[in-house]
């Protein structure tokens, strides 16, 4: 294409994402959003102005360079593009598919005030996926330097610091509960928003080019404990993510029927229960599903709870039945990544808004039948600035329900503190570390991603492992002593 | 991938299995358990550590083939691999000289109430077991569990060994002969004989700790499929147990959670053995 002037390049549509039809795909696992080809890729590569201080850097929060790698794509240069991509970010494939951009870089460009910004998460996801089938950018790793490092934990955290410290030429070993390493990439996000192949591919490429150990089935504080890991390695960093699930505290929780968002997500994704028989572990679903909680964990469970039912009906050869989300909160306060929501929507999933339940009722056998809720109004701002909800006297109702999936968030397995004395914890359950370094309060560990914000994002918890990284590689070296 | 290095058939339906897992074994105690999957389609369930050779790095499980899960993995044998093999989980019995106890098995029970009454014994307690099974076939274990006692009562549905009745039938004579101070009992086997068991006790104000088998999946606490309600509230049993206080425990709530995957259980069962029959079929086709 001809070199064009800023209004020009102003005037190319945001590039729409094909998409698999909302009524076909809430009947099937496969991926809602089929990607960029180079062609549209290029074309939407041209709408980057290329600003001299790119907005869009400041919004990521691991800073990608992103001009540069834009600039790559629209001039076919591929490789380069993937090259600019990994010096701040390993796992392009993913984090296309997953990050909030409309909070961070998209957000940030400068064409969100004057109409649409940049694609950059598509284009992110177009680099990446080039990546996953060319590997034009090998992994390769420094010389060895004798340095032992136990990762715990294999979700995005763990794994961004277990490449990047392999690369430096320490040999990594990775220590996961589950029976497979990935985390939420694995068992909560499902298959039709991220594709298992799209995180294997990273993994086992990784594993394979650095030479990294995973030992699965190992879950740290029961089968060996972090002060035994100690004795053997060199140095720790703990990803365990936050993976305890919350319940309401209301009358009815332990009925028949009532799950969490990880449990229900678990049974479908990590163990594929969609596939049930030829996999062996059910999912129980009704014909009336009320999902509770309001982001991407609740629209994630609601909409594999669509799909369950398509999947169940058509085994049994009735219909479908209905799925609702429950949130206690309006529309503009929804958590969710703004596509998710809109693409639950468009899935036939019913919201009900500024409802929250009071009470879980059964039927004589133990089972779900109803959920009794109370309508809300937005009050005064709380302390996180958001309106808080209070509820409308007189304003119960009750619903119809089989099953309800409690998406509440979720705070850290305490497990892995066992037998760690010396590592401090806030009163939420997190690991107190250096948000510069991740050093804890205990030598020679470092922590990041939800195990010490909570309950957050892929990329902040790449983020904290990146910079985990750094300072581990630092202190083994000598330069940083603790 | 976890190899099988010795497998006993216990009874018709029960048997045990010795596993390479150095990684569990070197740290195992009486009461906690494992959690194991098959292979790529199978799905995790939870068995308790019945025995370990921390070193030899080896655990033994025994089970009951009461589904599809146990039933696969009753036909693997010596020399093959499970997938998944994870642990110890749970908490560890809490081994201390209490004085007299009285350790109960019921039926598969037997396996983990085993470790557990052997531990008590060491640690210097006078141990009352009582053991029971449906029938003969099903009892196993008696010439171990009488070497690790002090009296030992067996008893079955049937009558076809040892005296016929319910564990509970002993436990209350025990009770109410009031010759000595029991100070705890453990209770393994079906929900429905621990909790009969805690009601007897309850009157007594005798402790009476329950090993608990809901339906786990990951057994670290990530799920909550596994919570049980308690006097205080619900627990998740893989963490905060598996074992409680039995007179705490909600039955109900139990067993009526532990039967609600009844139809797709069923299911499964159905699926497997359809499956199974025509993988047997084309290896005699093979074969020939
Ligand atoms: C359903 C769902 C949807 C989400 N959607 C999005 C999204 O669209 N975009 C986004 O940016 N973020 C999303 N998130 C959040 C994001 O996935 C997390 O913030 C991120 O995965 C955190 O990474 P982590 O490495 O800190 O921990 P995790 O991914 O939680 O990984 C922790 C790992 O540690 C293991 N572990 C835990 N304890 C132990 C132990 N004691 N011993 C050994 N191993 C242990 C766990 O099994 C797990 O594999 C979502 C989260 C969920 C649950
Ligand atoms: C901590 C713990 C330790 C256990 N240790 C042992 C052990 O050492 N040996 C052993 O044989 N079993 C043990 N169990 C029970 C074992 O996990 C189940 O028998 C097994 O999961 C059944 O799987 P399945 O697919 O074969 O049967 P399914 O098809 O899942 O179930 C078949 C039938 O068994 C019943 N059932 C289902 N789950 C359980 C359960 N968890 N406990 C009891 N009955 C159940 C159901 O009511 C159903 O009718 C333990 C359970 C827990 C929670
Ligand atoms: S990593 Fe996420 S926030 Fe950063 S540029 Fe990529 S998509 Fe945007
Ligand atoms: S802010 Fe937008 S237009 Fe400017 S460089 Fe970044 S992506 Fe391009
Ligand atoms: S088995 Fe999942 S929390 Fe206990």
């Amino acid at each position: 294409m001809a070199k064009l002037e800023p209004k020009e390049r102003m005037k190319i549509p945001r590039q729409p994402m094909p998409e698999q039809d909302p009524k076909i795909r809430n009947a099937n696992f496969e991926e809602v959003a089929l990607g960029y080809d180079e062609a549209t890729a290029r074309k939407e590569a041209e709408r980057c102005l290329q600003c001299k201080k790119p907005g869009c850097t400041v919004g990521c929060p691991v800073g990608v360079r992103i001009p540069e790698f834009i600039l790559a794509v629209r001039e076919g240069n591929l490789p380069k593009a993937v090259e600019e991509m990994k010096v701040k970010n390993n796992l392009p494939a993913i984090c296309g598919r997953v990050c909030p951009q409309e909070v961070q870089c998209e957000g940030k460009c400068i064409l969100t005030k004057k109409g649409k910004s940049v694609a950059i998460g598509r284009l992110e996801r177009f680099v990446g996926d080039y990546e996953l089938a060319h590997r034009t950018c090998p992994l390769t790793a420094a010389p060895a330097t004798g340095k032992k490092i136990a990762v715990v934990g294999t979700g995005p955290a763990g794994l961004t610091c277990a490449v990047d410290l392999a690369r430096e030429g320490h040999k990594v070993t990775m220590f996961e509960s589950l029976h497979g390493p990935g985390g939420v990439l694995v068992y909560g996000i499902p298959e039709f928003r991220l594709p298992k192949k799209v995180v294997f591919g990273e993994i086992d490429y990784a594993v394979e080019c650095l030479g990294i150990q995973v030992r699965n089935d190992h879950v740290i504080g029961r089968t060996i404990s972090l002060n035994e890991l100690l004795e053997q390695y060199d140095a720790v960093f703990l990803g365990t993510g936050a993976g305890l699930p919350s319940f309401m505290r209301i009358p009815g929780i332990n009925l028949n029927g009532v799950m969490s968002a990880n449990e229900f997500l678990t049974r479908v994704n990590l163990m594929k229960g969609y596939l049930f028989p030829n996999y062996s572990t059910p999912v129980k679903l009704g014909k009336k599903v009320a999902v509770v909680g309001g982001g991407n964990v609740a629209m994630d469970s609601a909409r594999c709870s669509k799909r369950m039912q398509a999947v169940q009906a058509k085994q049994t050869g009735t219909e479908p039945g209905e799925v609702h989300i429950i949130y206690r909160r309006s529309k503009e306060e929804v958590p969710a990544r703004a596509e998710e929501f809109h693409h639950a929507i468009e899935e036939g999933i019913i919201c009900d808004l500024l409802t929250n339940p009071v009470e879980i009722i059964g039927d004589e056998t133990g089972k779900v039948s109803k959920i009794r809720c109370i309508r809300m109004e937005l009050g005064e701002p709380d302390a996180s600035g958001r309106r808080k909800p209070v509820p409308i006297p007189g304003s119960e109702l009750e619903m119809e329900m089989d099953t309800v999936i409690m998406a509440l968030g979720t705070s850290p397995n305490p497990i892995v503190f066992v037998d760690a004395d010396g590592l401090e914890r806030t009163k939420h359950g997190t690991a107190v570390a250096d948000v510069e370094t991740g050093r804890t309060k205990k030598q020679r560990v470092w922590a990041g991603g939800d195990v010490v914000t909570g309950a957050a994002t892929v990329i902040s918890a790449m983020g904290a492992g990146k910079r985990a990284a750094a300072d581990m590689h630092k202190f083994l070296k000598g330069e940083a002593p603790w | 991938m976890y190899k099988i290095l010795e497998k006993q058939v216990l009874s018709d339906v029960i048997k045990l299995m010795v596993i390479e897992a150095p990684h569990i074994a070197q740290r195992a105690k009486a009461g906690q358990f494992t959690i194991v999957r098959i292979d790529e389609q199978a799905e995790r369930i939870p068995l308790t550590i019945a025995d370990y050779d921390s070193k030899a790095g080896t655990i033994t499980i025994i089970f009951q083939e009461v589904g599809q899960s146990t039933m696969h993995l009753g036909t693997l044998n010596v020399g093959d691999s499970i997938a998944s093999f994870a642990g110890p989980l749970g908490h560890p019995t809490e081994i201390e000289n209490y004085g007299t106890v009285i350790c109960m098995g019921g039926g598969v029970g037997i396996a983990p109430i085993y470790p557990i009454t052997r531990a008590l014994k060491q640690a210097g307690n006078k141990v009352i077991s009582i053991i029971a099974a449906r029938s003969k076939d099903l009892l196993f274990w008696e010439d171990k569990m009488r070497a690790v006692s002090d009296e030992i009562h067996v008893c079955t549905d049937d009558g076809s060994h040892g005296r016929k009745g319910l564990v509970t039938d002993p436990l209350k004579e025990i009770l109410e002969a009031k010759k000595e101070n029991i100070a705890k009992v453990w209770a393994i086997g079906p929900a429905i004989m621990m909790k009969f068991v805690s009601l007897t006790t309850k009157p007594f104000n005798v402790p009476t700790i329950v090993s608990l088998n809901t339906i786990m999946i990951d057994g670290t606490g990530m799920c909550g499929g596994c919570r049980v309600l308690l006097d205080e509230g619900a627990k998740f049993v893989c963490v905060d147990g598996p074992e409680f206080d039995g007179h705490k425990v909600d039955w109900n709530s139990l067993m009526s959670r532990l039967s609600y995957y009844r139809e797709e259980e069923k299911m499964a069962v159905e699926h497997w053995k359809e499956h199974k029959c025509k993988l047997d079929k084309e290896i005699a086709a093979g074969g020939k």
